[in-house]
C-alpha cells in the first residue's frame, strides 16, 4: 500500500470518489463471481454441489491471510517511522482478518459437514487456524485493554500502538504454520490446488470462478479496510476537539518515537 | 536500562519457549491426526486404545450388511480390516481415503464407530482415476 492507498483514506472529494470506483469495483468482481460460480463452473464430479463452497471458503481464508500480511506490514512500518496512521491500519486490517478467519471456518465446517461427514475434527490445519483466529482476537482484545489501561483513544496514542505492533508482528508467525499444516502433518484437510507444485488439479472453469471470487473479496476487504480507517479518524478528530482531551493528546506527542 | 531491557527480553523468551512446550505437547494429537495401518500394526497395544486409523478404501473390499459396513484400509503396503457400525457418509468410496475412528479388536479386526472421509485436491466434473464406476455413491 503505497501513497495512493494513503489519500484514498482522506476525507476530500478526491478520496470519496476513489472509494466509490473501489466500491463499484467490488460490486462487480462479485457479480462476475457469482455468475461464474454459479452457473459456468460444473459441477464436481467428487464432491457434487458441495464444492462450490470453494468460492467462499478459499477466498476468505487467503483474503484473511493478506489481512494478516497487512497487520505485519503496517505495524512495522509504524514501528520505524512512528506514524499512528499506519497503527490504525494495522487495527483495521486485523478486524478484516478476524471476521474473515471465522467465515473461514464457518463454511469450511458445513463443507466438511457435507463432504467429510463431520462439522470439526482435530486435524492440523483447522485447530492451527482456530489458534489464528484467537491470536488476532486477541490482539484486538490487547488493543482495548491498553487503551482503557492508558485512557487514550486507541488509534491516536502510542503507549496503546506500540504493543500492538509487537503482537501484531509476532501473531502473524502462525501464518505459514496454517499454510504448511497440510504439509508437514497428516491431515484429514486436502492439500493445495492453486498453490500445489505442479499445475492446478482444478478444472479451468473453476479455477477462474475462483479467481474472481478472490477478487471480489480482496476489493471488498480493501474498500472495508479504508472506509474503517476513515471512520476512526473522523472519531478521533472529534475526541480530539473535545474539552478535557488535552491530556490524551499531549501523550501521543510525548509518546513519538 | 539496558540490562533491564535484556532481563525484560529474557523473560519473554523463557515465557515463549515455555508456550511453544506446553502448545506442541497439547497438540501431539493433533499433529498425529492418524496413524497408518503400517503404524497400528506395529504397534497393536497402542492400537487397542481409542484410535484414529487412516488409509486408502482398498477397492472391492467395501461389504455390507445391514448397518455393518467391513472394508479394508491400505497405506504403506499394509491392510487392516474395518468393521464400521452404522452408515459411512455419502462421499465414502473405494479407492479414496478414510479416516476410522475406533480400536483394534483381539482378533485384529479395527472396530470403528465413525467415518470421516478423505478427498483429494483435485476438482472437475468428471470423476478422477480413482473414482469407481458409476453406480457408486454420488
Amino acid at each position: 500500500m503505497g501513497r495512493p492507498g494513503i489519500n484514498l483514506v482522506s476525507d476530500t472529494g478526491r478520496a470519496r470518489a476513489g472509494r466509490r470506483s473501489a466500491l463499484w469495483l467490488a460490486c462487480g468482481l462479485s457479480a462476475a463471481a457469482a455468475v461464474t460460480g454459479i452457473v459456468v463452473a460444473p459441477v464436481d464430479g467428487w464432491q457434487g454441489p458441495a464444492q462450490r463452497l470453494m468460492y467462499l471458503h478459499v477466498p476468505a481464508a487467503w483474503v484473511a491471510y493478506t489481512a494478516f500480511a497487512v497487520v505485519l506490514l503496517a505495524s512495522g512500518t509504524y514501528l520505524i517511522g512512528g506514524n499512528l496512521r499506519w497503527d490504525r491500519f494495522a487495527r483495521c486490517a486485523a478486524e478484516i482478518g478476524v471476521v474473515l478467519t471465522a467465515v473461514t471456518i464457518g463454511t469450511g465446517a458445513l463443507w466438511g459437514h457435507l463432504v467429510w461427514g463431520t462439522w470439526w475434527a482435530w486435524d492440523p490445519r483447522l485447530v492451527s487456524t482456530v489458534l489464528l483466529l484467537l491470536a488476532y482476537a486477541g490482539y484486538l482484545g490487547l488493543r482495548r485493554l491498553a487503551a482503557e489501561r492508558t485512557g487514550g483513544p486507541d488509534g491516536a496514542d502510542h503507549a496503546v500502538a506500540r504493543p500492538a505492533a509487537y503482537a501484531g508482528i509476532v501473531a502473524f508467525l502462525l501464518v505459514p504454520v496454517v499454510h504448511f499444516s497440510v504439509v508437514w502433518w497428516r491431515s484429514l484437510h486436502q492439500p493445495a490446488t492453486v498453490l500445489a507444485p505442479e499445475r492446478p488439479p482444478i478444472d479451468p472453469r473453476m479455477g477462474a470462478a475462483l479467481l474472481l471470487a478472490v477478487g471480489a473479496v480482496t476489493v471488498w476487504a480493501f474498500c472495508v479496510l479504508v472506509h474503517r480507517v476513515v471512520v476512526l479518524e473522523r472519531r478521533l478528530v472529534v475526541l480530539e476537539r473535545r474539552p478535557g482531551a488535552e491530556r490524551a493528546a499531549d501523550r501521543t506527542r510525548v509518546g513519538a518515537g | 536500562m539496558i540490562r533491564r531491557r535484556v532481563g525484560r527480553i529474557a523473560v519473554v523468551a523463557v515465557v515463549l519457549a515455555a508456550g511453544g512446550v506446553l502448545v506442541t505437547g497439547a497438540l501431539q494429537d493433533t499433529l498425529t491426526y492418524y496413524r497408518t495401518p503400517g503404524e497400528v500394526l506395529d504397534d497393536p497395544d497402542a492400537g487397542r486404545r481409542p484410535t484414529r486409523l487412516g488409509g486408502e478404501v482398498v477397492p472391492g473390499s467395501v461389504r455390507r450388511s445391514g448397518d455393518l459396513v467391513t472394508f479394508r484400509l491400505g497405506g504403506d503396503g499394509h491392510e487392516i480390516t474395518v468393521t464400521q457400525r452404522g452408515m459411512p457418509p455419502e462421499t465414502f468410496r473405494e479407492g479414496q481415503g478414510a479416516i476410522v475412528e475406533g480400536r483394534l479388536s483381539a482378533t485384529g479386526v479395527f472396530e470403528s464407530d465413525r467415518v470421516v472421509v478423505q478427498h483429494g485436491n483435485e476438482y472437475g466434473p468428471s470423476p478422477g482415476p480413482l473414482a469407481p464406476e458409476a453406480g457408486g455413491a454420488r
